[in-house]
């Protein structure tokens, strides 16, 4: 019978993920960037535990965001070069679901790793537990937002050859808002206070970026394919 | 022998329970009128019009540069034109039919083959994104020539070899319209004659075929109009 829409979402991400496993230097990079930033900072400034607590919110999200904007460039990029882009933009179905699939697959092989050793490098900036949990929650939380956003630049640029710069100049400016919601939950917990502001600052732009990044995308795709 | 009325009928069995050779609900004329579209400059196609009956063949002929291959991408819906409209049947062309199967089935230079996958994860891809049986691939794979590589990842397919898998997903996809780009590239004589069976066949179940070609493509007795792009302005 025919693929329904969940079946679409479930066949595309699967595939994808799939690439993805067979070419683990893609996966390992941004993690690989965001452990070395961050593991880099306490080397080179006051080693003082009080300073670097103050330092590591806005440490650990700046480092997720760059590493988020540098694996970017790949998003679209090699289905528009190897002709798989035609064949979805020629099928019947929702080009918007097949782009969340396809940045749910990205965020998972590139954020999710972020996220997961995010905690183990704020040990080492002496961040105290309650505040470890509020920063792995907006990582959480803002980390597929950032994927989300930077879908629509990685359309929009998948089809130009040195898009690098061109990308984080478009949609750095988007992501900063994330960037500062994130950093200051995790600094109001620092502080003993209650973070849950930000955190629904922070949901609220998820929500924002899910419902109108993949269809802006989808647009995008369909120009850049051009 | 496995014939591809064979490959075409399982998939209609299996997938709608409809009789044999009753593949297209309606007839469906493709036809695109006065389309319009400039490069820059220089204008690809001015007012062009054309048309291809069920069970016809369109060929596009012309030099390098006449355009082409962005006229097929035009009636794929992937480049949109300044003037003129493409439609089937009258209504513009839609991506679905109303028994739910893919009306397009394109096949451009680029063979949408992932370098990293096997060749039989790619074809079950796009067999699950068009609902052809993925327990039937294999027959489908020794149709088009392709058992032996099967197994291997895609980057080590041979340019013939790649474009015999982007036939087998245009047989997949149970398309009534197929767009042919260059179609004879790499092929060896064996890869021509799989294309042209597989061309007759399609026509002859009352499909429909825009092809892209330089060569000559041997489609039986199927009505086949020719159209010529200009020389380049």
């Amino acid at each position: 019978m025919n693929l329904g829409l969940g079946g679409l979402f479930w066949v595309v991400l699967q595939r994808d993920l799939m690439v993805a496993m067979r070419r683990w230097s893609d996966i390992c990079n941004p993690v690989i960037f965001f452990v070395l930033v961050v593991a880099l900072f306490p080397l080179a400034l006051n080693p003082r535990a009080e300073f670097l607590r103050a330092l590591a919110p806005g440490v650990l999200w700046i480092a997720a965001l760059l590493a988020a904007l540098l694996s970017l460039n790949q998003l679209f990029r090699a289905d528009i070069e190897d002709g798989t882009m035609e064949q979805l933009l020629t099928l019947p179905y929702p080009l918007g679901l097949v782009i969340l699939a396809k940045t749910l697959a990205h965020w998972l092989v590139t954020g999710l790793p972020v996220v997961v050793v995010a905690p183990m490098l704020a040990i080492t900036y002496h961040l105290p537990a309650d505040a470890i949990g509020i920063l792995l929650l907006s990582l959480l939380i803002g980390t597929p937002t950032l994927s989300l956003l930077g879908s629509i630049g990685a359309a929009l640029t998948a089809g130009l050859r040195q898009s690098g710069v061109l990308l984080a100049l478009m949609v750095g400016p988007l992501m900063l808002p994330v960037l500062m919601l994130g950093a200051r939950a995790t600094d109001i917990a620092l502080s003993g206070d209650d973070p849950t502001g930000p955190l629904y600052l922070l949901g609220a732009l998820l929500a924002l970026a899910l419902s109108l990044a993949p269809p802006a995308a989808a647009m995008a795709i369909r120009i850049s394919a051009d | 022998m496995i014939t591809f009325n064979n490959l075409f009928q399982k998939r209609i069995l299996v997938q709608d329970g409809a009789p044999p050779g009753w593949r297209f609900r309606e007839v469906e004329l493709l036809t695109g009128t006065g389309l319009t579209l400039w490069r820059g400059a220089n204008c690809l196609f001015d007012k062009l019009s054309f048309s291809a009956a069920p069970g016809g063949a369109l060929l596009i002929r012309g030099p390098n540069g006449s355009g082409k291959t962005t006229l097929l991408r035009v009636i794929a819906g992937l480049t949109l034109p300044e003037e003129g409209e493409v439609h089937g049947n009258g209504a513009p062309l839609s991506r679905r039919d109303e028994s739910g199967r893919h009306v397009m089935a394109y096949c451009g230079h680029a063979t949408a083959l992932k370098p990293d996958l096997t060749t039989l994860e790619n074809l079950r891809f796009f067999a699950r994104l068009s609902g052809y049986p993925t327990d039937s691939l294999g027959e489908l794979l020794a149709a088009s020539g392709l058992v032996a590589c099967a197994d291997l990842p895609a980057r080590v397919l041979s340019a013939g070899q790649k474009r015999r898998a982007a036939f087998a997903r245009v047989l997949m996809s149970g398309a009534r319209l197929w767009l042919l780009d260059e179609p004879q590239t790499n092929l060896d004589s064996a890869g021509r004659q799989f294309l042209e069976r597989m061309l007759q066949e399609h026509l002859a179940t009352s499909g429909t075929a825009v092809i892209v070609a330089h060569q000559a493509v041997d489609l039986g007795s199927a009505p086949t109009a020719v159209l010529q792009m200009g020389e380049t302005a």
